[in-house]
């Protein structure tokens, strides 16, 4: 039977909340890792230099093709036998955060090849350096593209690092699991665990409505009128300029 | 000796020119594009550069600035070589960092306005001064309102790139060259993606630079514009200078018979 009481007691359950933290805060370092990783792949990739773009093809190739699941095994148990002991922490976000970076590598790549040319053309004839173009000027407005897609990742990374439960990260899956066992409440605790989830996918939502509209504020405002009215009167203006500079 | 080290050539004494311009060529693959233009231009002369489009005016302005570097030739503005260094008796070519300095000198207007479209009308006239030049901002952003009154649009410097008719944008496209202090302003083809009733307020602007002395490159099918502010016309096609001359003999009676007949097109065009 349905336990309404538990469910509502474990709705406010401080073990399970803290889970549902470290969920989030695993989640924001895996995204930040992925995009210092996914921008320096994007940036790789995109490079006239083999020794550059071949690497990164193959990062993305390697982190795509393989399930994140394997990989964070591999990472945990596996690596050991090679001498490279890492703990759940740093396991679960080297896996995570390298998988993250693949995915939005090409998530940026995809915006930074749809900034018109003429716009690193104009910052070149400004005197700007090729990592000011990019910096300055490119990526800000890649950021339009890539922000809907790399929301979209960070709404699966949210539901993703319960996978990192496998390997006995203590996220929100794994501290439900642990709570099953001792209280045997499976529906409701379950249910209150998938709740929290959607807490989160859903504020996530509001986000990145905010940062889209941020990021096309130059593409938002509506056309100015006056620019019109204002195109009609120089043809009196310029016959003034042009017979003042036939009297000299 | 690196191929692009070759370009250089060798260093030469300068003389009274803004611009020197040797024997510039230029390749993309199988195509040559440039096969050898001279041209020197004196300080505060304004060249127009006419000529059937693929002939290869735009590709000899870019590479004035050295947006397209030449596989041969060289450039210098004001007695300075673009692309090049002497170092202990030869010249090398400079990385990308010491070309976009030099670049600087430059200011150069494009056909598609390129107006940076992140950022609003002031803070495309700021970029550069702040982040490149390392100008206070106050300082840049006085000289950004004192630019945009210059070309007319005192009112317009919140307003983002696509809120602005194709005029209003080239304006502001002028104004942000004119920011970085340039000693020779590049024009490609600034009037040939306005609507009609738009060309006359961004020529009006131009007007304005040279009579203020600005030494100008102006590639352009504005044949008026041509007759009344420019030192000199030049004919270039098939990637060399077919003729050159004063914009009045240049225009009333051209010499060779790839100026006639393209001359004839334009005016045809217009007449239409």
């Amino acid at each position: 039977m349905w336990d309404w009481g538990a469910f509502f007691h474990y709705l406010h359950n401080t073990y399970l909340l803290t889970g549902a933290g470290v969920t989030l805060a695993l989640s924001l370092a895996s995204l930040a890792i992925g995009l210092c990783c996914g921008t320096l792949a994007a940036l790789m990739r995109m490079s006239r230099n083999p020794l550059l773009s071949k690497p990164a093809a193959f990062y993305i190739w390697l982190m795509r093709g393989t399930p994140v699941l394997v990989q964070l095994i591999i990472i945990y148990t596996g690596l050991p036998q090679l001498g490279i002991r890492l703990n759940v922490i740093e396991s679960s976000l080297i896996g995570l955060g390298l998988n993250e970076g693949a995915y939005l590598a090409e998530i940026i790549r995809a915006g930074i090849l749809a900034v018109p040319r003429g716009q690193f053309e104009a910052a070149r004839s400004v005197g700007m350096t090729h990592a000011m173009t990019m910096r300055i000027i490119v990526l800000p407005q890649a950021m339009r593209i890539i922000i809907p897609p790399l929301g979209n990742t960070f709404n699966s990374l949210l539901k993703t690092t319960s996978l990192a439960s496998v390997i006995s990260m203590e996220e929100l899956l794994r501290r439900t699991e642990v709570l099953i066992q001792v209280q045997f409440k499976v529906l409701e605790i379950f249910i209150v665990a998938a709740l929290y989830y959607l807490v989160m996918t859903t504020i996530w939502g509001f986000i990145q409505e905010r940062l889209e509209a941020h990021f096309s504020r130059s593409h938002a405002a509506p056309k100015d009128e006056a620019g019109a009215e204002a195109a009609l009167q120089p043809n009196a203006r310029i016959e003034k300029v042009l017979l003042s500079h036939d009297a000299q | 000796m690196t191929r692009s080290d070759a370009a250089c050539g060798t260093a030469n004494g300068s003389g009274p020119w803004m611009l020197e311009i040797e024997n510039i060529h230029k390749r993309f693959g199988p195509l040559t594009v440039l096969r050898g233009i001279d041209m020197r231009v004196a300080k505060g002369e304004v060249v127009v550069i006419v000529g059937p489009s693929g002939g290869g005016k735009s590709t000899f302005l870019r590479t004035l600035n050295h947006l397209e570097k030449p596989d041969e030739g060289r450039v210098k503005v004001d007695g300075q070589l673009i692309g090049c260094e002497e170092r202990n008796g030869r010249l090398v070519a400079l990385p990308d960092s010491r070309v976009a300095v030099q670049r600087r000198q430059f200011g150069m207007v494009f056909q598609q306005f390129n107006l940076f479209a992140h950022m609003t009308a002031l803070e495309n006239i700021t970029a550069a001064p702040i982040k490149v030049l390392k100008v206070p901002r106050e300082e840049a952003v006085a000289e950004a309102r004192r630019l945009l009154a210059l070309v007319g649009l005192p009112d317009k410097e919140k307003a983002y790139p696509e809120q602005l008719s194709g005029g209003q944008q080239q304006r502001i496209a002028i104004a942000r060259a004119l920011a970085l202090k340039p000693k020779v302003m590049l024009f490609d083809e600034p009037t040939s993606a306005l609507d009609p009733e738009m060309v006359s307020d961004v020529l009006k602007v131009m007007l304005d630079l040279s009579e203020g002395g600005m030494t100008m490159v102006v590639v352009t099918h504005e044949i008026g514009f041509a007759r009344m502010a420019a030192d000199r016309a030049v004919l270039i096609d098939g990637g060399v200078i077919v003729e050159e001359g004063p914009p009045d003999a240049f225009f009333a009676n051209p010499q060779h018979e790839r100026t006639r007949k393209f001359l004839s097109k334009v005016l045809d065009h217009r007449a239409t």
